[in-house]
This record gives C-alpha cells, sequence and structure tokens, in this order.
C-alpha cells in the first residue's frame, strides 16, 4: 500500500474545490498512471442489459486507445466499465468508498482482485473504515476530479452517478451522457443531464475526440450479414436469414468470442 | 403347531427374505405379532383376522404367536398380511404346509378377504427368484408386475382363492403382460410454436444427456418445451426398463396393466417439495422424486423457488448416479441417473428478458435469487439457454416439427456417440482455447463445452468436431450474470 499526500496528488485531482488530504493506493499499477488521460464511467448499479453493454464496450474501447478507465468499483455500470477496460491490455483504477483494504461489493473481490494485478486501486479512507452511504459522494468528487471527462450511462434521478456529473461540471470537466428511452427510471438521470446541456455520447470515438486522442483504427468487421441485423434474439435471426438454427446459434458465438457481439437475457447486441 | 410362510421385506430396492412362522398354543384367543414389524404390519391382526372370517375360514382359537424372522430386520408395510394369513391357516391345517412352502406370497387383506395391491411387489418377486422360489401368491393386480421378475405369478381375488389353489382345487389363472409403452402419448413438440434456439437446446439435450437450464420471463414457454423432452428421448433398454419399474414399484406407482417402464420418465416435482421427497428417505425410506427420474427426466420447475438444501443434495446423484440415503441403522442405494432440466425466471419479479416490462428487483433481491444456485450447482447445467418473449409473428407461424423426426435424429445421434465418439479438428481445437482465453470459462466449463460440441458434431452426422460445432456449444454456456456471484 502506498499513500499519495496532497502535493503528490495527480494535477487534475489537486485542482478540484476540496481535494483529499491524502489518497492510499494499493495494486501494482505504476502511480504514474494517473497522469494519463483518464475518463469516468459512472451509472446506476441496478443497470439494464442495454447499460451494462454499453459501459463495457466504453471501457474496452477506452482503455484500449490508452485512457486509463476509472470508476467506483460498484455494481451494474461501474463493474461492467472495469470488466471492459481489463478486457484490454489497458489500464482501469476503483476508487473506493470505504477503508483501502476493503473490497466493496463483496461480491467484486475478484473483480478487485484482477484490477489490482494490473493497475491500482484508491481511497481516501485507511484501512478499516467501513462503508457508509455518505462516504460515496465524497468518493464520488474523487472520480469526477481524477478524470478530464465524465461519461454517465445511466442513471435514475438523485443517483450517485449524477452527483459524480455535479462535480465534473462544478470543477467545469466535460460531462457525456448516454442516451436512454424516455420511458424508462433508468435513463431520466441522463435525460435530464442531456436536457442541461451535457453533450450526448454516440460511441467511444466522441470521448477520445475530446481529449484529443485519435481513435484507433475501426477492427475490421469481416463484413458478418449477421451483425447488421443485431440487436436481435436467434430465433428472429433464423426467421430473417432463413438459416438453421445451429447454424445462426455458432456464428453468434463466434462474433461473442470475438468481442463484436454479445447475449444478454436472451438478445444478441452488437459491441463494435 | 407350527407353520412356514416365506415373503420379503425391502431395504430400499434389495428383497430380504423373510420367514413367516405362525405357532399355535391354547389358551385365551389372542393373536401376537413379533419380529419388528412396523405400525402398518401390526395392524395386520385386525385385517388377518376379518379376512380370514369373511373368507369362511376358521380362525385359530387359542393363543397365536406370529414371528417374522429375521427378528433384527424392520418390517414395513401392508404386504405381510396374506403370508401371515397363510401360515395360520397352515398352522391350523387348513392348508397343506408343504405347498405353502413353495411358494413366495405377498399381498395386503380387505376386511372382506380381498386381496388389495402393495408396492415393490417387482423387488419382491425378484427375491422370490433369487431364493429359487419359482412362484408368487399375489393379488392378480400385480401377477402382470411379478411376473416381470422371471417368476411364476399366482394371482389372486381373494383369501379363498390362495387357500383353495393351495389345496390343488384352483388353477392360477391366466393374466396379460404389458407392452412396455406409456399409456398416455407424450406430448409432442408441434404444439410449440416458435422458440427455435430453445428446441435445438432440447434437441441436444435429449441426444447427449444434458442437463438443461431454460431461463426467461414468465410465460415464453420454458416449462412447455420442458415438458415435451421424454417425447424426444428414446425408448429404454430391457434392463433400465426393469429397473425403472423396480423402483418405481416400490413406490407404488406402477400401471397394473402395464408394469413395464419401457419409456423414460419424467417427474416434475412440486417447488414447495421437501429435501426427503426430492432425494428419497424418511421412516420408510422411499425412493424420492430423483429417483423416480432414474433413466429419464428430473424437470424442477422455477429452480430458483426451491429450498437450497433440496438442490443441493442433487449433487451427489448428478455426480455418481445414485443416492445413498444414510440411516442409524445403515444406509439404503437408490439409482438417480436422471437428467436434470430446470427452468427459472431471470429475477423474482421475472420482468428481466422482457423488453415490455421494467424489472423491479433490487440488486440484493436479484443477488438473493440467484444464490439459491449455488456455482456447483449451476456447473451441472451443460446447457443454459434464456428464452426471450416471443414475437407475435412466431405465434401466428404453423405448428412447429413433430417430436418423431426429432426422436430418430436423436437416436442415431445417440448410436453415433457410443460407437466413435468425434474428435476436435485442430480448428475447432484452436477456437476452444481461444474462448478459454477470453471468456470466463472454467475447467469445468471448457470440459461442458467440448461435451456438447461433441453431441452437437454427432446430431450433424459429422466425423469430427468442427470450429462452427465447438461454436454453438460455446453459446450454450452460462451467461456472465449467472456464473459471476
Amino acid at each position: 500500500m502506498r499513500v499519495l499526500r496532497r502535493r503528490e496528488l495527480p494535477p487534475l485531482l489537486r485542482a478540484i474545490h476540496d481535494p483529499p488530504a491524502r489518497l492510499y493506493l494499493r495494486g501494482n499499477g505504476d502511480v504514474t498512471l494517473l497522469a494519463e488521460p483518464a475518463v469516468a464511467i459512472v451509472g446506476a448499479r441496478a443497470c439494464s442489459p442495454y447499460g451494462a453493454q454499453v459501459a463495457r464496450m466504453l471501457g474496452r474501447e477506452l482503455a484500449g486507445a490508452g485512457v486509463v478507465v476509472v470508476s467506483g468499483l460498484a455494481r451494474g455500470i461501474d463493474g461492467e466499465a472495469h470488466r471492459g477496460a481489463l478486457e484490454t491490455d489497458g489500464h482501469t483504477v476503483a476508487v473506493l468508498g470505504c477503508g483501502i483494504d476493503r473490497d466493496y461489493p463483496a461480491a467484486h473481490t475478484m473483480l478487485a482482485r484482477s484490477i489490482g494485478e494490473r493497475s491500482l486501486i484508491m481511497s481516501e479512507y485507511e484501512a478499516g473504515v467501513e462503508p457508509a452511504p455518505w462516504r460515496f459522494p465524497a468518493r464520488n468528487r474523487i472520480i469526477a476530479g481524477l478524470c478530464a471527462v465524465t461519461v454517465v450511462v445511466e442513471a435514475r434521478e438523485r443517483s450517485g452517478a449524477l452527483i459524480t456529473a455535479d462535480f465534473a461540471l462544478e470543477e467545469g470537466r466535460e460531462v457525456f451522457a448516454v442516451p436512454g428511452e424516455i420511458t424508462s427510471a433508468l435513463s431520466k438521470g441522463v435525460n435530464a443531464l442531456l436536457r442541461l446541456g451535457a453533450t450526448p455520447l454516440t460511441g467511444a470515438a466522441d470521448v477520445l475526440e475530446s481529449l484529443g486522442i485519435q481513435s484507433p483504427p475501426n477492427r475490421t468487421v469481416e463484413g458478418n450479414p449477421l451483425l447488421d441485423l443485431l440487436p436481435a434474439t436467434a430465433d428472429e435471426l433464423v426467421q430473417k436469414t432463413g438459416l438453421g438454427v445451429g447454424e445462426v446459434i455458432a456464428v453468434l458465438a463466434e462474433l461473442d468470442v470475438a468481442g463484436l457481439a454479445s447475449e444478454g437475457d436472451g438478445i444478441y447486441r452488437r459491441l463494435a | 403347531m407350527l407353520a412356514r410362510a416365506v415373503t420379503f421385506a425391502l431395504v430400499g430396492l434389495e428383497p430380504r427374505r423373510v420367514e413367516v412362522e405362525a405357532h399355535l398354543q391354547g389358551g385365551t384367543p389372542s393373536l401376537t405379532i413379533v419380529g419388528l414389524a412396523d405400525r402398518a404390519c401390526q395392524e395386520a391382526r385386525q385385517r388377518v383376522r376379518s379376512g380370514i372370517l369373511s373368507a369362511e375360514l376358521e380362525f385359530p382359537g387359542g393363543h397365536v404367536t406370529v414371528n417374522l424372522a429375521p427378528a433384527e430386520l424392520k418390517k414395513e408395510g401392508s404386504g405381510f398380511d396374506l403370508p401371515i394369513a397363510l401360515a395360520l391357516l397352515a398352522a391350523s391345517h387348513q392348508l397343506p404346509r408343504d405347498r405353502l412352502a413353495e411358494h413366495a406370497s405377498c399381498g395386503e387383506l380387505a376386511l372382506d378377504g380381498r386381496l388389495r395391491r402393495v408396492g415393490g411387489v417387482l423387488a419382491v418377486a425378484e427375491g422370490a427368484r433369487r431364493a429359487e422360489l419359482d412362484r408368487i401368491i399375489c393379488p392378480y393386480e400385480a401377477c402382470a408386475e411379478a411376473a416381470l421378475a422371471g417368476v411364476e405369478p399366482v394371482g389372486m381375488r381373494h383369501l379363498a382363492d390362495a387357500v383353495a389353489y393351495l389345496r390343488g382345487e384352483l388353477e392360477a389363472p391366466e393374466y396379460v403382460v404389458g407392452n412396455g409403452k406409456p399409456r398416455r402419448r407424450p406430448l409432442d413438440l408441434a404444439d410449440v410454436r416458435g422458440q427455435e434456439r430453445g428446441r435445438r437446446a432440447l434437441e441436444l439435450a435429449a441426444a447427449g444427456r444434458h442437463n438443461l437450464l431454460l431461463g426467461g420471463p414468465p410465460g415464453t414457454g420454458k416449462t412447455m418445451l420442458a415438458r415435451r423432452l421424454p417425447g424426444i428421448l428414446p425408448p429404454l433398454e430391457e434392463e433400465q426398463a426393469l429397473e425403472v419399474t423396480r423402483i418405481h414399484s416400490v413406490a407404488g406407482l406402477v400401471d397394473p396393466d402395464h408394469p413395464l417402464i419401457g419409456y423414460a420418465p419424467f417427474r416434475a416435482p412440486h417447488h414447495s417439495a421437501s429435501t426427503a421427497a426430492i432425494v428419497g428417505g424418511g421412516p420408510r425410506l422411499r425412493p424420492g422424486e430423483a429417483s423416480l427420474a432414474h433413466r429419464g427426466v428430473l424437470l424442477l420447475d422455477e429452480l430458483a423457488e426451491f429450498q437450497r438444501p433440496a438442490l443441493e443434495a442433487l449433487r451427489q446423484p448428478l455426480e455418481d448416479g445414485e443416492l445413498v440415503v444414510a440411516r442409524a441403522a445403515g444406509s439404503v442405494r437408490f439409482p438417480a441417473r436422471f437428467q436434470l432440466v430446470g427452468t427459472m425466471n431471470l429475477c423474482p419479479c421475472g420482468a428481466r428478458g422482457d423488453p415490455g416490462a421494467q424489472c423491479s428487483c433490487s440488486a440484493q433481491r436479484l443477488a438473493r435469487y440467484r444464490d439459491k444456485l449455488s456455482r456447483a450447482l449451476l456447473d451441472r447445467f451443460d446447457l443454459v439457454v434464456t428464452i426471450p418473449r416471443a414475437r407475435a409473428l412466431e405465434l401466428q407461424g404453423g405448428p412447429g416439427e413433430r417430436s418423431d423426426p426429432v426422436r430418430s435424429r436423436v437416436v442415431a445421434a445417440r448410436l453415433r456417440l457410443e460407437e466413435t465418439a468425434p474428435k476436435r479438428t485442430s480448428a475447432a481445437d484452436e477456437l476452444l482455447t481461444r474462448a478459454v482465453e477470453r471468456l470466463p470459462l472454467s475447467g469445468r466449463g471448457r470440459a461442458k463445452v467440448a461435451g456438447v460440441s461433441r453431441t452437437i458434431a454427432a446430431l450433424a452426422d459429422s466425423d469430427a468436431v468442427l470450429p462452427q460445432h465447438v461454436a454453438e456449444a460455446l453459446a450454450y454456456r452460462a451467461p456472465s450474470e449467472l456464473a459471476t456471484p
């Protein structure tokens, strides 16, 4: 475990209104990775399959382009963003709302271990501090503070993700919001942000552009016609294409292994 | 005066020889049964007395002692009525003792002297065959069942007939042996519209004897599909049919006219079932649902609603193919090599996976729901398929493929798997390795994918497991939201 004093904090974080007095770090990542361009990906814990797909895709594509993906290790969007980043050889940083020695939530112990193997886990709380509701908003100011850009994927009204976005806006950082269905409670928060003037996010390239990073050339999709029909269930593809069900499932699974599509609750979605 | 009749007590499914000795003494008229007889067996006193009197035979006066030997073996149930009555009658010289000694017997007596069926006649008859008794006197309805054991059944409707037969005044009546086919036609797959992916998974499960978990919102046809699995399974081989019939016989579940169960049995216990109901046991050590599904299908509808101990208890039979029910007095083995099919909603409120509904479950509630399925149990499912809600378009379509052609493909694939199981090509191997690197796939998960891909290849009538077979098999692994705790 390492400790950063206030004057050792990365410049962006040191510049916020209320920087932490010290920051505890663990993990094998080098401290210098905090100087790399970073993007926060935050959102609802109880997210929809769509939100999970988007978070994972953004995590993967941003980390793949060399951006550090910062999030809060929570369930839902946070966890997916970390996982997406871990699928590349890029970096991801988890900021905890509890003592540095804790993995919270416990369900993400394995995820925390994977992050620690390569990157960093940090907290402003010393070992032994219990997670408490009022510590999470404080943690959110660090997430927003570390990053030049904050992306909100899904958020209900008055949710923690919106607090993060508020911190980012107060510090004059860029905030992206992923547009959602206007009928879904999970979209209320993000759509409200959009109405207030947040930038709608249409792809990882938007974020990279605002950071001034060239987006890596699009992976060449071997023109698989099924990809253009997604999102769809396997059965719908069987009906639309006239292929055998075994064949369709095999192609979808290959797309899954190649990281081009993935399944959530029976519906296949495009990732790239 | 002393006389003996032979019958068999069941320890689990195993018949143990029991000598029923009746001894007449002078003194106050009374009847005592000794030899670790349970309640039902003790009550034989009243039934035997009424039965003998109703048959217009003479109930011996004086003190009568009936001993069920060996004395340390627990005797349960009402099947001892008939041997007790016959031993009593032989002891009082109302029928020839030596002729009684050539027969095994079992059956319950009604108060009017008629014989009633009891469970486990097949196992008792098998005991008789092993003890080299060629004939078994049993209730007429149990004839066909007893005949399966290879002994000659003497099916009687009334105690008076049995006595007449033993006196040589009556011949053993004719009986009919069933054909081993199910009495009711199994449900047909033609009823299922659309659901191509579900049907495909069902066919794979049938061909490879894979355990199948169907997930999805309510009303999408998970249960409907699962109930149609027995209809596409091949018939049982003779040896297997006897095994299955023995278990069902002990549970008292065989059809008297068609006792042989020549088809894969299907059991679907309700989710309120206790652990003992599922794995067997209880005070009388009866086979549970898992054993009744031996060589067939055990459907656990709404899997996550079952009590966790009941689910965990299934891990042993899924691994070993049998259940060992341990008791202080010793343990009993019940075969339980079944195919497990589970259905579950994706969340407690059921809305997940349904585009038209909003899930209202909290993360904790969702986690608790999924925690019901331990990793260990989830790992036993080779095929995990999510069935999304069908669109109106699919439901308008015509009926699906019938079960018969599907069953023919299943039979052909099973033959192929038994002869020379297809092997993976190097390209297929490479895909599998790549998948293990990229997906969260454990060692067991890899083995499952390999197994399922063999089944897919066999169904495709392919000599080798090709990359597309491995790819399809990968699509049936447990989704990450179920696999990651």
